[in-house]
C-alpha cells in the first residue's frame, strides 16, 4: 500500500559530500562541491567509466572525513549509477572493504539509496552510506551518441550531470549543531503515461513525481508546511508539468517547489531543459540542500528523487518510458 | 495506449518548446551551401592540378572527409554541427564525423572489440540503405535500358 512510512528511530544524515565536473563547477553551485575537476572531467583516469568511479570514491571519502569516521565503520553501502551492470559503483567500491548493495533506480537512485540506508539504520544497522554518480561522457556513449558526433539537441532535452554525491546515514549523533534527520520515506510507484521521446524525459518523469506527491499529501499536511519541495531532475519542462498536474488535483506546490536539474545549471548556457542523471540530485542534495538544513536556512524538506526507467533498446522497440519518484522527508534537528 | 495517456502525450507534445525550425533551416542552408561551394572549389583545384574530371570529383570528396575527420579529432566538428545542424550532417562531412567520432570513443575498448565492432554503429544505416538503394537503382536502370 502506498503511504509514507514514519521512521520510529532517529536516523540522521550525519554527513554528505559531493564531487563534480567542469560545467557543474562553473555553475551557480560550483563553490559548494567538495571536489571538482575543472580541467577535463577525467579525475585523473584514462576512461570515462573509471572517471565516474573516481568521483564516487572522492565523494564518499570526503563524506567519511566530514563525519569523522573510517570506511570500516560503515555497515552497508548502497550505491548505484546509470551504466550497465552499475559498473561505476562496482569498481568504485571494490577495494573499500565495505559491505555493498548495488542499486539501479536510474536518476532516482540518490533517493532510493537514502531510503534503503535509512531503513537499514531503522532496522538496527549503526551507520550506512548511500552513494550515486553520473558522468556526462559515460552516459552519452551508453544512451545517445559518441561525444564528438555533430548533432543538435531539442529544447526539451536534458544534460547528464557529471557529479557524485555521498551520504552517511546513521543513528549515531557525532556532530553537534543541527543535523538533517530522515523522518519519513515513501517509495514511488512506476508510472508510465506513454511518453516515448528520449529528448523529453521531464514529461516522462513528471507524472511519477505528481503521483508520489499526491500520495504523500493524501495522508495529511500541505505543501506550505514545507520550506522546500525539491525534485530530482525534472528540468524546466518536467517541473512545469509537475506543477500543472499537482494544481489540476488541487495541490499547489509551485511556491515551494525547486528542481535539482534547474538549480545545478541555473543561468548556464547550452544545457537546454536542465540537468539530469543520478549525480544531479545527489550532488545538489549533498551540497546545497543539506548544507542549508544544517545551517538552519531550511528546516523541513521533501526530497522527491525522480527517475526515467528506460533503456535505448526498449525505446527503439517502441516502448514508452516509465517514470519513478521516491520521497524522503528530511527535517533539521538540533542534536 | 489508454485515452488518459493519449491526452497526456498530446498535452506534453503540445507544450514542449519546439526547435527553431526556420533558424535551423537558414543555418543549414548557409553552412551546407558553403561546404558544397568549398567542395566545388576543391574540384576545380584538383582539376587544375591535372586530375581527370572523375578523379578530381573523388578527390574533392576525400579532401572534405579528411577535413571533417581532422576537425572531429580536434573536438571542433561538434561545435560547428551544433550551429549548422543538417548543414554539416547531410554533406559527406556528416558521414565522416559519424565514423570518426565513434572510432575515437570506442578506442578505449581496443581495436577489435571497440573500434572494429562499433565503427559503423551511427553511420551503418547510411551504408546499408545507401548500398541497397544503389543496387535497386542499378537493377531498374538495367531492366529499363534493356527494354527501351
Amino acid at each position: 500500500m502506498r503511504k509514507p512510512f514514519k521512521l520510529k528511530n532517529k536516523v540522521y544524515i550525519a554527513a554528505s559530500a559531493s564531487a563534480a565536473g567542469r560545467d557543474e563547477a562553473a555553475g551557480p553551485l560550483g563553490d559548494l562541491f567538495d571536489v571538482t575537476d575543472t580541467a577535463d572531467n577525467r579525475f585523473g583516469e584514462d576512461t570515462w567509466e573509471k572517471a565516474e568511479s573516481a568521483m564516487q570514491r572522492l565523494a564518499l571519502d570526503a563524506a567519511l572525513r566530514r563525519a569523522g569516521i573510517g570506511a570500516e565503520e560503515i555497515d552497508a553501502l548502497f550505491a548505484g549509477d546509470l551504466l550497465d551492470q552499475c559498473v561505476s559503483s562496482n569498481y568504485a567500491h571494490a577495494e573499500s572493504g565495505i559491505p555493498y548493495l548495488g542499486l539501479y533506480g536510474a536518476c532516482s537512485t540518490a533517493a532510493e539509496g537514502m531510503i534503503l540506508a535509512s531503513l537499514a539504520c531503522e532496522a538496527g544497522l549503526g551507520t550506512c552510506a548511500a552513494v550515486t554518480s553520473s558522468h556526462f561522457c559515460s552516459a552519452e556513449r551508453q544512451f545517445r551518441f559518441p561525444l564528438e558526433y555533430g548533432g543538435q539537441r531539442t529544447p526539451t532535452s536534458q544534460w547528464t550531470v557529471t557529479a557524485a554525491g555521498a551520504f552517511i546515514i546513521s543513528r549515531e549523533r557525532r556532530a553537534g549543531g543541527v543535523l538533517p534527520r530522515v523522518t519519513e520515506i515513501m517509495p514511488g510507484r512506476i508510472v508510465d503515461r506513454g511518453i516515448s521521446d528520449l529528448s523529453n524525459m521531464g514529461a516522462a518523469m513528471a507524472p511519477a513525481a505528481a503521483d508520489t506527491l499526491l500520495g504523500y499529501f493524501e495522508s495529511g499536511g500541505e505543501p506550505r508546511d514545507f520550506d522546500l519541495i525539491v525534485t530530482g531532475d525534472l528540468g524546466r519542462e518536467g517541473s512545469d508539468i509537475l506543477r500543472d498536474l499537482c494544481a489540476a488535483s488541487g495541490l499547489d506546490i509551485a511556491p515551494r517547489h525547486a528542481d535539482c536539474g534547474l538549480m545545478i545549471f541555473d543561468g548556464c548556457s547550452d544545457k537546454h531543459a536542465g540537468g539530469s542523471g543520478c549525480g544531479c540530485s545527489a550532488a545538489v542534495m549533498a551540497s546545497d540542500v543539506l548544507k542549508n538544513v544544517r545551517n538552519g536556512t531550511l528546516c523541513n524538506v521533501l526530497f522527491v528523487g525522480t527517475g526515467a526507467l528506460m533503456s535505448p533498446l526498449t525505446v527503439n522497440q517502441g516502448a514508452s518510458i516509465p517514470g519513478i519518484a521516491h520521497l524522503v522527508h528530511i527535517t533539521g534537528e538540533e542534536v | 495506449m489508454n485515452a488518459d495517456n493519449k491526452t497526456y502525450a498530446r498535452y506534453a507534445e503540445k507544450r514542449a518548446k519546439k526547435s527553431p525550425v526556420l533558424q535551423n533551416c537558414i543555418r543549414a542552408f548557409t553552412v551546407g551551401g558553403a561546404i558544397c561551394s568549398v567542395g566545388h572549389a576543391l574540384r576545380t583545384l584538383w582539376s587544375a592540378a591535372g586530375l581527370s574530371e572523375d578523379n578530381s570529383g573523388m578527390m574533392a570528396s576525400v579532401t572534405l572527409i579528411f577535413a571533417a575527420v581532422l576537425l572531429t579529432g580536434f573536438g571542433r566538428f561538434d561545435e560547428i554541427a551544433k550551429y549548422a545542424g543538417a548543414g554539416t550532417l547531410v554533406p559527406i562531412t556528416g558521414f565522416a564525423n559519424a565514423v570518426a567520432a565513434t572510432a575515437i570513443e570506442s578506442r578505449s575498448e581496443g581495436l577489435v572489440a571497440g573500434v572494429g565492432a562499433k565503427l559503423f554503429t551511427v553511420a551503418g544505416p547510411v551504408i546499408v540503405y545507401g548500398v541497397s538503394a544503389g543496387a535497386i537503382y542499378g537493377a531498374v536502370y538495367f531492366v529499363l535500358t534493356k527494354l527501351f
